[in-house]
């Protein structure tokens, strides 16, 4: 059995990465693996689905382990737009910041960003738990429907804008509220959730100072007599 | 002289008895109108195209007896597995959830008996759709309901939705009362909630983003299966270049008639251009970048007949896709369904009660469809059998691929893909300049300069 296995996109293409991750990593079994220079690449560790520690080191580019199923992937460096999109289980880490879109549409696991993320960052979001150090963009999770997001630092714009049933909790400053986007105050199982987020994400703030962000359901019925915010 | 003083009853053309209408019902609900089915005016379509087929100056294949090919391969750009199709009919995109899982399931058994292809739809693959079809297509569409990348690698191709041709640059709408514990588990959402479909990606937000997105799709599945872009018909020529620059396999272009389970009225009726004139384009766009053959064109949006087939085919598509067709072929619109023990039950009655009537139906969005297609009640959905259904639309099928290689030989092709555009002429003056061939009895194209 292999401990460490390192491939260097300098000499390999994010094809070739991508194959041994998806082939020979699953006879190989190495405890981790090591990708250098990704130096801003895109769709690297892509569509994981085995139980491995993954360390990428240095920046990268789009849709960073996209769509991951049991990996441990850590991003030591700044990530580019959706991070983790449509992540099913496991861990993805950015120890830096992340572009828009992160954690689009992912529908388990953990994706934590030690940095800021920018705009729409949990869009779509459908059940992973998100886990922001920093600040959140604007339209941050837009339409999200199950899941939770985490804010430590700020939240942009019309935050939360057409929630569903997901849930959003900011410790700093709001500067808006989206369309059924609502503040509700926080109760014992909200304290335990932020708490126990926090700790997975090895984040040292209070779960007190978080405020709860979640749909007023106004949008759920076609109806006349409902106020349409569009 | 008369006695009679009736007053002259004439009808304003501004506000005739339909403007009225319309006006008195969005005063009265305060929303405007969602319903299914496509469009209901009357536009330029393949009606108005007809075939040049052979006689003296061309020579005319035997009708019944030499063989017309119509074998069909989609996705030969990248992909390392193309779709091997006998037929250059596809069957549309259409959602469980939309339509019942019994009618996924025909679906499904029909095109394997065809040797063609089925699509999923907005909320994601089910395993009865997977098992019946040998051939399936997996929509990425921008809810993501159900979408995961188990799915993904069990699809024969990946079909990325940018917009339909009923609503292009808007979501669909799936209302409450069709959304059981079931549909409601696959979206990720609460039971009997409206569930509004995004009418854009969440991921991304414009061609760049498209190309990389794409590439992610594919080192997700190592390249083997090919990626289809769909997209309303619109700013055709644009578009169909920037999908083939993001690196589509497959351009999917849907024209202003195509069918939807549910959205606004204005949409249906007020965007989008005919499929007689986007295909033109679409095929322009490959050429003007060189990929014709390398990418392939798929066209969709108001297909009925082999005749359509066979002029979309001439105008230069390689494959049709068809939607409300296959539906109507199911039993869509029609005034029986057919029970286990083959008895046809009338059920006018129940059109009546959703206040219209067979031939007339677009109440898809209800979820109360008396033939039990586009429902998820359990009472309706056991009036559509997947066995009955199948056999109904490999029947259509058949008729379909049979005229079209009745007419690719009357013009004297041994392929239905050697028709071309120089067999076709035009019945109106719209129809030539939109297809760009020239009306019949003269050389005129309009907008050519040719006459």
């Amino acid at each position: 059995m292999v401990s460490l296995k390192q491939l260097d996109l300098t000499d390999l293409s994010v094809r070739q990465v991508n194959e041994y991750l998806h082939g020979e990593l699953l006879e190989e079994r190495p405890a981790r693996v090591e990708i250098l220079n990704p130096d801003g690449l895109h769709s690297i560790a892509a569509g994981l689905d085995t139980e491995v520690d993954i360390d990428i080191l240095g920046h990268a580019g789009y849709f960073i382990a996209g769509m991951n199923q049991r990996a441990r992937v850590t991003i030591h460096g700044n990530v580019g737009w959706s991070v983790a999109e449509n992540m099913m289980s496991g861990v993805v880490h950015v120890k830096g910041h992340a572009s828009e879109c992160a954690g689009a549409s992912g529908h388990g696991g953990l994706l934590v960003i030690e940095g800021d993320a920018s705009s729409r960052c949990g869009i779509s979001l459908k059940g992973t738990e998100i886990v922001v150090g920093g600040s959140v963009g604007h339209f941050s999770a837009f339409m999200a429907q199950a899941g939770t997001l985490v804010v430590c630092g700020d939240a942009g714009p019309n935050l939360g804008d057409s929630l569903y049933e997901a849930t959003i909790y900011v410790r700093g400053s709001i500067h808006s509220f989206g369309a059924d986007a609502r503040e509700e105050e926080m109760q014992v199982d909200d304290f335990e959730k932020v708490a126990e987020l926090l700790s997975r994400a090895e984040m040292n703030f209070d779960a007190r100072e978080f405020k709860r962000v979640s749909s007023a359901r106004s949008l759920y019925h076609w109806n006349a007599d409902a106020h349409q915010e569009y | 002289m008369s006695s009679d003083k009736s007053i002259q009853r004439e009808e304003s053309a501004s506000f005739n008895e339909h403007s009225l209408s319309y006006i008195r019902q969005a005063a009265e609900y305060g929303l405007y109108e969602i319903r299914g089915m496509g469009a209901k005016r009357r536009v330029p379509s393949f009606d108005d195209l007809i075939f040049l087929s052979a006689s003296a100056s061309r020579y005319p294949l035997e009708g019944y007896r030499e063989k017309c090919e119509s074998k069909t391969v989609l996705g030969t750009r990248y992909a390392k597995q193309p779709i091997e199709l006998e037929i250059p009919i596809t069957i549309a995109g259409m959602s469980f959830g939309s339509l019942s899982a019994n009618v996924k399931e025909a679906l499904g058994q029909a095109a394997t008996q065809m040797g063609t292809s089925t699509t999923t739809g907005d909320g994601g693959m089910t395993p009865e759709e997977r098992e019946s079809s040998k051939t399936l297509v997996y929509q990425c569409l921008p809810s993501r309901y159900g979408f995961n990348p188990n799915d993904l690698r069990k699809a024969d191709a990946i079909e990325m939705v940018l917009g339909q041709g009923a609503k292009p640059g808007g979501g669909g709408m799936l209302l409450g009362q069709k959304v059981s514990p079931r549909v409601a588990q696959m979206r990720t959402l609460p039971e009997g909630i409206d569930q509004r479909s995004a009418c854009r990606h969440p991921d991304w937000t414009g061609p760049d983003d498209l190309k990389i997105k794409i590439e992610e799709l594919r080192e997700i599945t190592d390249w083997k299966i090919p990626v289809y872009v769909k997209m309303g018909a619109t700013r055709v020529r644009e578009d169909v270049k920037l999908a083939v620059k993001a690196g589509a396999d497959v351009v999917v272009i849907d024209g202003m008639q195509g069918g939807t389970a549910a959205t606004q009225q204005v949409f249906i009726e007020h965007t989008g251009i005919p499929t007689l004139a986007a295909l033109p384009l679409a095929v322009e766009a490959l050429s003007d970048m060189n990929v014709l053959g390398e990418v392939q064109l798929i066209i969709s949006g108001g297909i009925r007949t082999g005749a359509d087939v066979a002029k979309a085919l001439a105008l230069g598509a390689d494959a049709v896709s068809i939607g409300q067709g296959v539906l109507v072929a199911l039993g869509c619109n029609h005034h029986t369904y057919q029970r286990a023990d083959g008895e046809e039950v009338d059920v006018t009655a129940d059109y009546a009660k959703l206040g219209t009537a067979p031939g007339y139906c677009h109440h898809c969005h209800t979820g109360q469809c008396p033939v039990g297609i586009t429902t998820q009640d359990p009472e309706l959905e056991p009036r559509l059998i997947p066995e009955v259904g199948a056999k109904r639309l490999k029947n259509y099928l058949q008729v379909l691929n049979m005229e079209l290689t009745t007419l690719a030989r009357a013009c004297g092709k041994s392929n239905v893909h050697h028709l071309e555009k120089e067999d076709l002429a035009a019945l109106t003056v719209e129809a030539a300049a939109m297809a760009k061939v020239p009306l019949a009895g003269t050389s005129w194209i309009p907008g050519t300069g040719s006459v």
